[in-house]
């Protein structure tokens, strides 16, 4: 195209142009769009917003805070690349305010003083010389067939010749109006609904993040935010049923605000539907609002859905997610490492913590953390993608803490679950947060409790009751050699209590010669095994299950089973099973409350920036002229025109035009202008 | 001269808009309209307003798509009648998929999957064969073939919809809820738009190309399908119920297609160039189509790729403000769509205002192909975020 050349310089190299020159200038753009899209990049990649131990955790202590100090861990609202979005904006405002008078000029000035040199340099064009024709009548026809196409026309008598200068598609240039204004309008909605608001608080001291772990009527005044405060907020809140809050918490960095509403929430019921399938069909939150100034007494009833919020004063009330509000847990503690059978009873509630007294030195305390009813997993043994899934039931995860205040996360489950064939109580633990679970599998017993299994563990703690049942003398038998048979298997079974399997072949490798090692070990396994196998009649028996021929099929799987189970308890690493026996369930629903000033403005901009793009690539702007003179009696006319978008098109146009006007004129001095690709996409710029 | 003021001016006054309407045109609208309302009757109990204004929209661009593009009535009565049939074979038993003949092998949305499958493939290679052997009629089997493939897509696109209805009234959804169903449109989106520019620039020259990018996306399809067990209809999560789905998405692919387009032609050109450089006498310059008319339908492409882009992004913002409680949340895969978006805001510009060409236009556009790619693959793949339900 050219008429219109990017971003002209301005009169005078004062600091103003230079610098109007700089954020101006193409190269400048190109490079700022490329600098952006590479800049974003980093913030999904690394996963932003979440909490700092989990950062430390991984990137070590020391890249976390290289990292933190650059702010990568919240990218989005760093001052850096704000900055870059900034001068992005900066720089289209720029080249809008140096284009716009001149496109604007373009858009409603004719060009009526051209050369008769420059129109004959165009690809588009076409001059006839017509001796027996009078300029009256050409230029008549000239406009009708203009008019024809549907062109806008200016007439400039110049005294030796006239100029008609023609015009279409003038919204083109109003696209490229548009399109930059409206990155300019969504950037600075944008920026508006940024946490620059915040930012410029905490500057000015009047606002500091609260990193404790308090609760929102705890928050200092500091971390408070008035309603009103900032005009543009997005925060949560966690509302158990049957409770109500005025506020919503602002997460920040490694710590939070408080924002204060006008309004109180109060969650009467959240419910979450589910398909036939299983999946969750919807999450819909019961609420009223509270509103004095507004409402009176008469609370607000209103439904809550994702997809559908509740917009009230401007303020959008979002249902976002959910989870566990204090439901009430009945839970029964089974030892695990005494010769203790019975369990104890406690009562407890999500979100609490439960002390209890170890056997070891210390007290551990016991974190209720989430209790769930309902499990949509994958089935056990299905193979990646065959979205088998089954409902495993009610679980509470709950973590151990010790003295020093490390901890072991586990997850139970409430009822047995079937695996090849046969039921187990899972328990799964794992030492670190995010890491898989690996699980404890309890066998169930005839009445579906875990109870067998715990009376069998807690016999193998029991050393004199040990003592008492293995030392039953063998018929016919040496004595010594039976009691330091007895004494053996007391060992391997005390060993095998402690540390599982791998006591066992540690013990056989300190003590027997390397070359007999392998023999030793197996038959330390197998007497290991003969020895647990006669524990194991000893409860049955004590049960009343008849035990005087081979033991039944379900007995040997048990048996072998809880053999397993039994050598991963060391690892299990908690002193008790904790049995969820009953529970009551509060739900809570968590709500997002938005309030965006800036949406309007960003909203507007994408309206602009529709309207804009298709102007600019689905119109083209066209120029023509037509260029009248008598000379010796005779009317010289000169066609000529160019478009700045789809040359071929134009071409086309063009041509249409000339032979339009062959039909009233004949045929042209020189031949058409070729139509070839070639040329014409040569010519669009 | 003999003819009259007037007879000069109606041949100069170019027929205006409704001059132009034909007959054709005529009965083209009111079969659609038809239709529409078919549908509509049909299922209107399962549409809100939204929803309502959605399929008017979608009724008048219909008819605006076979009024601009004639072939587009061809290809849309084929699909309809298909599906007709496919629903009446139906008709309320869903299991009927696994013994209908006609079901099972030819209009049950799986098997229409399949024969698409194969025709893109065959049409690729056929593609590919014409241009080297330069004979009209390979070239016009192989549109054909493509044309078929993109009327059973489409076919199994339309039953799988009505499919999960069959499978529960409320599991029914529009199938572009995951990353296998949106494989298909793409597949769809894709054609349909080389198609076009097929038709428009008369030249088959491009089509294998263009199909190869096809082909790689039903190459994925088969192993997700396969692979994966993808073919499930799954019930929609609550965050995707909303009617912003069946506009957003579409949008998106649009964009998605139109720019895979733009980096297969961008191919085509390097090898072009190349080929003119070093064996301006082989036969890959001989056949290969010309470097202006690749240029210029690679940035009709990008154009119609970044406005498609703009508008499925907007669309996308309006929505995540309806579910997320916000406009941007610099979610990975909002954050991808803008970087692709700038991407190719800047390719616009470099071409426009600096008036590049050829060459490194071309590699960009080849390379904004990955930049597409992981935004629309890679962000399900290799990160997690709001949209993580697309996840392998
Ligand atoms: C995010 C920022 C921007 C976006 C999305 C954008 C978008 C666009 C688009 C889509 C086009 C049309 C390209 C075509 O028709 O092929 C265009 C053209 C143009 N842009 Fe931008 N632009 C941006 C920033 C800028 C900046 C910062 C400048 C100034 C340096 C600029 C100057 C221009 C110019 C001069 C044109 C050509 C207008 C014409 O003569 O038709 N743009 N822009």
């Amino acid at each position: 195209m050219n008429e219109t050349t990017l971003c002209k310089p301005l009169r005078r190299r004062t600091l103003g142009w230079v610098l109007l020159e700089f954020f101006g200038s193409m190269n400048l753009a190109i490079t700022l769009l490329v600098v952006v899209a590479i800049a974003s990049v980093i913030g999904t990649v690394l996963q932003q917003n979440q909490s700092y131990p989990d950062y430390i955790l991984k990137f070590g202590p020391f890249w976390f805070a290289a990292f933190n100090q650059i702010g990568l861990y919240d990218v989005y609202g760093t001052g850096w690349f704000i900055a870059i979005l900034a001068f992005l904006i900066l720089s289209t405002s720029v080249c809008l305010y140096q284009q716009a008078p001149g496109m604007l000029r373009e858009m409603t000035r004719f060009r009526t003083s051209v050369q008769i040199d420059s129109l004959r340099g165009f690809h588009q064009q076409a001059e006839w010389w017509l001796p027996d024709h009078d300029s009256r009548t050409v230029q008549a026809d000239i406009t009708s067939a203009f008019r024809g196409f549907g062109y806008r026309w200016r007439i400039q008598d110049h005294g030796d010749h006239q100029v008609i200068a023609v015009m279409k598609g003038r919204y083109n240039r109003m696209g490229y109006l548009l399109t930059h204004a409206a990155v300019v309008t969504i950037g600075v909605g944008g920026l508006l609904d940024g946490n620059l608001w915040l930012k410029l608080k905490e500057w000015r001291g009047e606002l500091a993040v609260e990193t404790r772990d308090l609760s929102a009527r705890e928050a200092p005044p500091i971390s408070r935010l008035a309603p009103g405060a900032i005009p543009t907020f997005r925060g949560n809140v966690r509302l158990p049923e049957g409770s109500a809050a005025n506020f919503v918490f602002l997460r920040v960095r490694d710590g939070f605000l408080v924002q204060e509403l006008p309004f109180a929430i109060e969650l009467k019921e959240f419910q979450v539907a589910y398909y036939d399938t299983g999946q969750p069909k919807s999450y819909t939150s019961e609420v009223l609002i509270h509103d004095q100034e507004y409402l009176g007494d008469q609370p607000l009833a209103a439904t809550i859905r994702v997809n559908h919020p509740l917009v009230y004063r401007g303020y959008a009330i979002y249902q976002s997610d959910f989870g566990d509000g204090g439901s009430k847990l009945e839970l029964k503690a089974w030892p695990l490492t005494t010769a203790r059978a019975e369990p104890v009873a406690a009562k407890g509630e999500v979100g609490g913590v439960i002390k209890v007294g170890g056997p070891t030195a210390g007290a551990l305390s016991l974190e209720l953390d989430d209790f769930r009813l309902f499990n949509l997993l994958p089935e056990p043994n299905a193979q990646p993608g065959d979205r088998q899934f089954r409902n495993f039931g009610p679980s509470i995860s709950f973590k151990l803490r010790d003295a020093v205040g490390a901890a072991r996360e586990y997850l139970n489950y409430m009822a047995p679950v079937q695996i090849d064939g046969r039921w187990f109580y899972l328990s799964g633990v794992r030492a670190q947060p995010g890491a898989p679970f690996s699980y404890l599998h309890i066998p169930v017993d005839a009445n579906n409790s875990p109870e067998r299994f715990l009376r069998f563990n807690a016999r193998l703690h029991d050393a004199s009751g040990l003592r008492k049942l293995l030392a039953l003398p063998a018929a016919g038998g040496d004595p010594d050699f039976q009691r330091d048979l007895n004494q053996v298997r007391l060992n391997l079974v005390e060993l095998f209590a402690q540390g599982g399997f791998m006591a066992i072949t540690e013990k056989a490798k300190a003590v027997v010669p390397a070359e007999r090692l392998q023999e030793a070990t197996a038959l330390y396994l197998n007497l290991l095994r003969e020895t647990l196998a006669e524990v194991f009649v000893a409860v049955l028996r004590e049960e009343g299950v008849s035990v005087e021929q081979e033991l039944g099929e379900r007995e040997n799987a048990f048996f072998n089973d809880a053999l397993s189970a039994l050598a991963a308890r060391p690892a299990y690493g908690s002193p008790f099973y904790l049995q969820l026996t009953g529970f009551q369930q509060v739900e809570a629903s968590g709500l997002q409350v938005t309030y965006s000033s800036g949406a309007v403005v960003v909203y507007a901009g994408f309206a602009l920036l529709i309207v804009g793009v298709f102007l600019m690539f689905y119109t083209s702007f066209r120029r023509l002229w037509a260029w009248l003179a008598v000379e010796d009696g005779a009317v010289r006319l000169i066609l000529a025109g160019t478009g700045n978008r789809r040359p071929a098109e134009f071409a086309r146009e063009f041509a249409a035009l000339q032979t339009a006007l062959e039909r009233r004129l004949g045929s042209p001095l020189s031949p058409p202008p070729s139509l070839s690709p070639a040329d014409t996409l040569k010519e669009a710029h | 001269m003999a003819a009259t003021r007037e007879a000069v001016l109606e041949h100069w006054n170019q027929p205006s808009f409704w001059q132009r309407l034909t007959v054709a045109d005529g009965l083209w609208a009111l079969l659609v309209i038809a239709g529409s309302g078919y549908a509509y009757w049909f299922y209107q109990p399962y549409m809100d307003r939204y929803e309502v204004a959605i399929q008017f929209g979608a009724t008048l661009a219909l008819i605006g798509w076979g009024r601009y593009w004639p072939p587009a009535r061809a290809f849309t009565l084929a699909v309809a009648a298909l599906t007709v049939l496919a629903l009446w074979r139906y008709g309320a038993n869903y299991e009927l998929r696994k013994s209908a003949f006609l079901l099972k092998y030819l209009l049950e949305s799986q098997a229409a999957f399949m024969w698409m499958s194969t025709l893109y493939v065959l049409a690729t290679v056929t593609y590919f064969v014409a241009l080297f052997s330069r004979s009209e009629f390979i070239g016009k089997t192989a549109a054909a073939l493509t044309w078929s493939a993109t009327v059973m897509g489409m076919t199994g696109l339309l039953v799988r919809w009505r499919e999960s209805y069959l499978l529960g009234a409320d599991i029914g959804h529009i199938p572009v809820s995951n990353l296998y169903e949106v494989f298909v449109l793409f597949a769809l989106i894709t054609a349909l738009l080389y198609l076009f520019y097929e038709d428009r620039h008369r030249t088959r020259a491009m089509g294998g190309f263009a199909l190869l990018a096809i082909s790689g996306a039903v190459a994925f399809l088969l192993w997700y399908a396969f692979g994966r067990q993808a073919y499930y209809i799954q019930p929609l999560i609550p965050a995707l119920q909303s009617y912003w789905m069946k506009i957003h998405v579409p949008a998106n692919f649009i964009g998605y297609g139109a720019f895979a387009l733009a980096a297969m032609l961008g191919v085509a050109y390097l090898l072009r160039v190349g080929a003119e450089a070093h064996h301006p006498d082989g036969v890959l310059a001989r056949v290969l189509p010309p470097a202006e008319l690749l240029d210029d339908v690679m940035y009709k492409a990008i154009a119609l790729g970044f406005a498609a882009f703009t508008i499925a992004t907007i669309l996308g913002a309006l929505w995540a403000a309806e579910a997320w409680g916000g406009y941007w949340s610099w979610d990975p895969k909002e954050t991808w769509a803008l970087i692709v978006w700038l991407n190719y805001a800047a390719w616009l510009h470099l071409r426009l205002t600096k008036g590049w060409r050829g060459a490194p236009m071309a590699w960009w556009a080849v390379i904004g192909l990955f930049v597409t790619l992981f935004a629309f693959l890679g962000v399900n793949m290799f990160l997690s975020g709001l949209h993580s339900y697309g996840s392998l």
